[in-house]
């Protein structure tokens, strides 16, 4: 048969000699091998205290952007929707009352805005499809959970903190 | 009533309990149990008699080996009470009278027996290793050799079968 | 016969007895430890690090997980042998500890204590008939259990176990020849004053190694406990703390075999210079407990990196080393040996 690459090597069928037949220098080898391995550097990360750093261009989780001023930039127009290969996004529009200017700066905005991480391939197609700059990709991955439910992540999880207001009050 | 009296005593109940159970166990391998139980109580009145070779040889060679042998060959077979083959009656009786029988002859050999051991109180130093090593090779060397070569040709014999 | 009774030597034995005891399971509880660091790092890993610092809590850990499982006995198994088969090999595995020469002899006040439990002189052949009993704690587990895997396990480790007593005894022998002597203390003490064991008796030590290694049922030699074949062996069917107890027998076995090997082949508590430091009795005493621990624990790693470095070997290798390959070279070692001695004694 040809052979297909010139890696091949023949398997050394001779008998074996005196040397290889005492096995022990075999073993011997072997040990010495499996000691060096025990000063040679660990490759695991100690994850919770280490993390591996991530490359300049992942995609991690989705966050929904403020302006400058504190508010909404999503105008629920539904390109990162259709962009989005996996349809792993879904939204319902709201029409901005007076006295909301403060909250949202369009007139129209997302009352409901999930993304199932579940179903995200984390193309990044949305944040290259969005208009209005809302959606961006972190540098952060889903944390577990118990239920499916947990990883449909809705506003609440997704917006980014106020930048005017304390931590408290953006908690609540 | 000593503390070596107590021990004695102890042991021998021990011994005898067990060589009860080896006979009168219906399960094989609670036998061979009872058995490996007996053994040890007896190695027991060999340390009572100082005999420490006696002792450890007797553990290494009928506890550790034999009746491991026992145990494995009784292991490997299907044991089960209903597929046991019921004996006969005649079997049942010429049974007990042969082995009354022998019975008999040994407590009639037994009856005129010296037993030196006991009536010294057992503390002698002969079953120490050095001791009972110097008396085998010098007074006893003629029939330990002999007995090392029915042992060699027993070795032998067992290859020869395996080799079959 | 009257019933005085030195009850200083009874308490001093009872205080040794305890002592042995818990250093014997600290130290079978660390093996634990010891076994998953070092079989990380020869992986590249780090073990387990997340209880206590160094992960130092983990048998703590893992025994409080034992006490607290389900004990499950099968509906088939017999159970009073069930029960019997841990419960001896732990038995079994602690009894060998008594003739062991922990160190040389303490003097407290006016009384002089050695710290051994019994100077027996038939010292190594009492180690070598508990070591045979000790395979009814695996075959009676193994046949309890009623499961045909832990019967297959159990015959292979009680033919294995009898198979390497042989040449293990056999390197004995040659070993005996050399010091005159059984009692360990004896032996200990000849290498005090003159060389150790190991370097009369490379042959010896390396045949009594291997079968200390087939005798623990440690790798390359377990085949009793197989994971991959047998499904993990005589243990099959054990759960909860008769599990811990079987593998704590054996890593209490594997503790016992290091300081066997240590004692018998490496000088025991005797250490090069040791007379010449002029040092007190106790401190003396103390150093060489501390060498005798040092060099346990050097042949405990051994036994853990010889486990992570060589795979199993198959049952017919395992019976034709033993059989075909040990016991000709032990007897061969012996005759030698028993030449030598007596060429040195008489000349030709």
């Amino acid at each position: 048969m040809q052979s297909l690459t010139n890696r091949a090597t023949p398997v050394d069928r001779r008998p074996m000699n005196l040397w290889e037949k005492l096995y022990l220098p075999a073993i011997f080898k072997g040990m010495a091998i499996t000691l060096g391995h025990i000063f040679k550097k660990k490759a695991t990360v100690n994850y919770p205290e280490e993390t591996r750093p991530f490359s300049p261009v992942f995609r991690g989780l989705h966050i929904l952007n403020r302006d400058e001023e504190g508010r909404e930039r999503c105008t629920a127009c539904g390109l990162c929707a259709v962009a989005c290969p996996a349809e792993a996004i879904t939204m319902e529009a709201a029409e901005r009352l007076p006295g909301e200017e403060h909250l949202y700066r369009e007139e129209k905005y997302a009352a409901r805005y999930e993304i199932n991480m579940l179903r995200c391939i984390f193309c990044g197609f949305c944040e290259e499809a969005c208009p209005k700059q809302a959606v961006y990709m972190s540098e952060t991955f889903a944390p577990s959970n118990y239920q499916r439910k947990g990883f449909i992540y809705g506003k609440d999880d997704l917006l980014i903190a106020h930048p005017q207001k304390s931590i408290t009050e953006n908690k609540k | 009533m000593g503390i070596d009296m107590i021990i004695f005593t102890v042991l021998s109940a021990i011994a005898i309990a067990a060589a009860l159970g080896v006979i009168l166990s219906k399960n094989p391998v609670n036998s061979v149990l009872c058995m490996i139980t007996c053994f040890v109580a007896i190695a027991g009145h060999y340390i009572m008699l100082n005999a420490q070779f006696l002792f450890v040889v007797h553990l290494i060679v009928y506890t550790g080996a034999i009746m491991v042998l026992f145990l494995f060959v009784l292991m490997m077979m299907n044991l089960n009470a209903d597929i046991e083959p019921q004996k006969r009656n005649w079997l049942k009786y010429a049974g007990a009278i042969s082995g009354g029988a022998l019975l008999l002859v040994l407590v009639a050999a037994l009856r005129d027996a010296s037993l030196p051991a006991i009536q010294e109180g057992g503390k002698t130093d002969i079953g120490l290793v050095s001791n009972l090593g110097k008396t085998l090779f010098t007074s006893y060397v003629v029939p330990f050799e002999l007995s090392s070569v029915l042992f060699l040709s027993a070795m032998v014999g067992a290859v020869v079968i395996g080799k079959k | 016969m009257d019933f005085t009774i030195d009850w200083y030597f009874l308490i001093e034995k009872l205080l040794l007895i305890s002592a042995v005891l818990g250093i014997s399971l600290l130290v079978a509880m660390y093996s634990t430890w010891g076994e998953r660091k070092v079989a990380a790092w020869i992986q590249d890993r780090r073990g387990p690090n997340r209880a206590g610092i160094f992960g130092l809590l983990q048998p703590l850990a893992d025994g409080g997980k034992l006490f607290f499982k389900e004990e499950i006995i099968p509906s088939h198994a017999n159970r009073f042998l069930f029960v019997l088969g841990p419960s001896l090999a732990m038995l079994t595995a602690c009894l060998t500890s008594a003739v062991i020469p922990w160190g040389d002899s303490l003097t407290i006040g006016d009384r002089i204590v050695s710290l051994q439990i019994a100077d027996i002189n038939i010292g190594v052949l009492w180690i070598m008939a508990v070591v045979g009993m000790g395979v009814y704690g695996i075959m009676i587990g193994g046949w309890a259990s009623n499961n045909k895997f832990s019967l297959l396990a159990a015959c292979r480790g009680a033919s294995q176990v009898i198979s390497y007593e042989l040449p293990m005894g056999l390197a004995l022998i040659a070993l005996f020849m050399l010091s005159g002597s059984l009692s360990l203390k004896d032996i200990v003490e000849q290498q005090r004053e003159g060389v150790w064991y190991i370097v009369l008796q490379p042959i010896g030590f390396l045949i009594f190694l291997i079968c200390a290694f087939a005798e623990c049922n440690r790798t390359p030699f377990d085949l009793p406990e197989a994971e991959n074949e047998l499904n993990g062996g005589y243990h099959l069917e054990y759960s909860s703390m008769k599990l811990g107890f079987y593998l704590f027998a054996e890593y209490i076995n594997m503790f016992i075999s290091s300081v066997l090997m240590a004692t018998l082949y490496f000088g025991g508590y005797a250490f090069p210079y040791m007379d010449s430091l002029g040092l007190d009795g106790n401190m003396l005493t103390i150093l060489g407990i501390v060498a005798l621990f040092i060099k346990t624990f050097f042949f405990i790693f051994v036994f853990m990196w010889v486990r992570w470095t060589i795979p199993r070997f198959r049952y017919d290798q395992l019976m034709k080393l033993g059989w075909k390959i040990l016991i000709p070279l032990a007897l061969l070692n012996m005759l030698v040996t028993g030449a030598v001695v007596l060429f040195r004694q008489y000349g030709i």
